[in-house]
């Protein structure tokens, strides 16, 4: 479904993308793991359009996204849920959800019952100012935000990031559930463990290139992947 | 001072506020969106007081009115085109400089073309009528300056408040990039606000010229001036703030001159601007800073 090819992208004058390739087949849970600075927030921003790859070839559906404004590629079915959640601190929760379906004309108001039945505590909810919300209800409105778009592919920049692990286990439950529903997901994720369990596949990301890749059980397998993200050691 | 003159002095003061308010709108408006201090919003004002009359000389004013409306937008629109678009990703400093050009730019293409000499501003007949109620006595657009400075504010704030592309504006005045993943246009947007705040300018420029009769290069600079200040007053980014601040500049400008100190009317807009930035330099609405350690 989304198909990357030799993904070069300079960024602040460094090449943080060094030519990566991989595929997100549809309907799949796809993770990129890594650690900091490996290239992963870069490559999902320039699959966004909000950041020019400098070569390489993004498509979509066979459709190049390179070179397209970020509108127009959001408006092909695509959604980021951006790292650090960004939802706009002075809407409520109800605007914050509604402004996700801003390229849409038709009714939202199932969709908007939908999502509320993903996330319960936005309902109860949904006349606050998402400025004054915690870490994990602003994630879940990030998610509910981008759902509203009725994304065929939602591509997520590390929704573990800061949040209490009880509350990370919801939001990876929710991911699956998401894409039990039929969206492909893209994630991003420093919690390998986590994102390795709930992945179909994986890919590992090293200062720009792609070094190991597999399903997620033989990924959590690879003493490579357990010794550099997963704590253990080998023994 | 008997209580009719005082009445008839603050009829003044409210009006000459209105006309502020709007053009003070324009400025915190531009900068809710783009972070730039639009320094040729006083001259684009100016340039609509041109563009009027030109337009009456050989139309009658109810087209004149709209032509010139349209004519302003327009203007505001191509001045954000040119001069501030490409610079988009430039710091802040640079788009800064760059409207500091264009208003120049205008106050001298206004000298070239139409020389540094006062021109006289057509009258619009009915504006002119002499009102009375009461004791009080004006001009109608005196009376009909405040008036539609609050029915223009609740249009922008329902505007802004209830509808799809209002939902945008706060959504880019906020981050560009988010804006964007929601598949908001943000080029489109800044248009419309400069569209908008053009607009105002127009609308305020109208109101403003019938009460003083002439228009020259240089009379969009100081006005411009002072309703930036009104809108660093009322917390520059917030409408509310910048109508309020418009209110006061022109009710205490008004005072001043009723109380015999014309010499100092100008002075009290930086005064006033003085004392806000040392006591409350976000202004009376202004955005909190919520620096997050």
């Amino acid at each position: 479904m989304l198909k990357i090819n030799d993904l070069r992208v300079n960024y602040g004058g460094i090449e943080a993308v060094k030519g990566i390739t991989f595929e997100v087949p549809e309907k799949n849970i796809v993770t990129l793991i890594g650690a900091n600075g490996a290239g992963k927030s870069t490559t999902l921003r320039s699959i966004a359009g909000l950041v020019k790859p400098s070569s390489g070839s993004i498509t979509f559906e066979g459709q190049e996204l390179v070179g397209m404004d970020t509108p127009d590629i959001i408006s092909k079915g695509i959604a980021l849920v951006p790292e650090g959640r960004h939802v706009f601190p002075d809407m409520t929760v109800l605007e914050n959800i509604k402004i996700g379906a801003y390229l849409r004309k038709d009714s939202l108001e199932d969709d908007i019952n939908w999502v509320y039945s993903l996330f319960p505590r936005l309902r109860e909810r949904s006349w606050q100012l998402s400025g004054t919300m915690s870490g994990g209800e602003q994630q879940m409105l990030a998610v509910a935000r981008a759902l509203m778009s009725h994304p065929k592919l939602i591509m997520m920049d590390e929704p573990s990031l800061g949040l209490a692990p009880l509350i990370v286990k919801d939001i990876f439950s929710i991911i699956k559930e998401i894409n039990k529903q039929g969206v492909t997901v893209l994630l991003i994720e420093q919690n390998a463990n986590m994102a390795l369990h709930t992945a179909d596949m994986g890919y590992v990301l090293e200062t720009g290139t792609i070094t190991l890749s597999g399903t997620g059980k033989e990924l959590l397998a690879d003493e490579s992947v357990k010794a550099a993200y997963l704590g253990k050691k080998n023994k | 001072m008997s209580f009719t003159t005082f009445l008839q002095q603050c009829l003044t003061g409210i009006s000459l506020g209105g006309a502020y308010a709007l053009i003070a709108i324009g400025y915190t408006l531009v900068y809710g969106i783009l972070r730039l201090i639009n320094f040729a919003h006083g001259d684009i004002f100016m340039m609509a007081g041109y563009f009027m009359i030109f337009a009456m000389a050989s139309l009658p004013w109810y087209i004149a009115i709209v032509v010139v409306l349209i004519v302003t937008v327009l203007l505001g629109i191509s001045i954000e085109h040119v001069a501030y678009r490409p610079l988009r990703n430039a710091p802040r400093m640079s788009v800064m400089i760059s409207a500091i050009g264009v208003s120049y730019l205008l106050q001298n293409l206004a000298t070239y073309l139409f020389t540094a000499l006062p021109k006289g501003y057509p009258e619009i007949p009915f504006l002119k009528k002499i009102f009375q109620i009461g004791g009080l006595s004006a001009s109608f657009v005196t009376f009909l300056t405040p008036v539609i400075t609050l029915i223009v504010v609740y249009a922008l704030i329902t505007l802004i408040h209830k509808t799809k592309i209002g939902m945008a504006m706060r959504a880019v005045s906020k981050d560009y990039d988010t804006a964007a993943l929601m598949g908001i246009k943000i080029n489109r947007v800044i248009t419309f606000t400069f569209a908008v705040g053009s607009l105002l300018a127009a609308i305020g420029s109208i109101l403003y010229f019938t009460d003083r009769m002439t228009v020259f290069p240089f009379s969009g600079s100081l006005p411009g001036l002072k309703c930036f200040v009104a809108a660093v007053f009322g917390g520059i980014g917030s409408i509310p703030g910048a109508v309020i601040g418009g209110f006061i500049l022109g009710l205490g400008e008004t005072a001043l001159v009723a109380m015999g100190y014309s010499t100092f009317s100008d002075a009290f807009t930086f005064v006033l601007l003085i004392v806000i930035l040392l006591i409350k330099p976000t202004g009376l609405f202004g955005e909190k800073t919520t620096d997050k350690v």
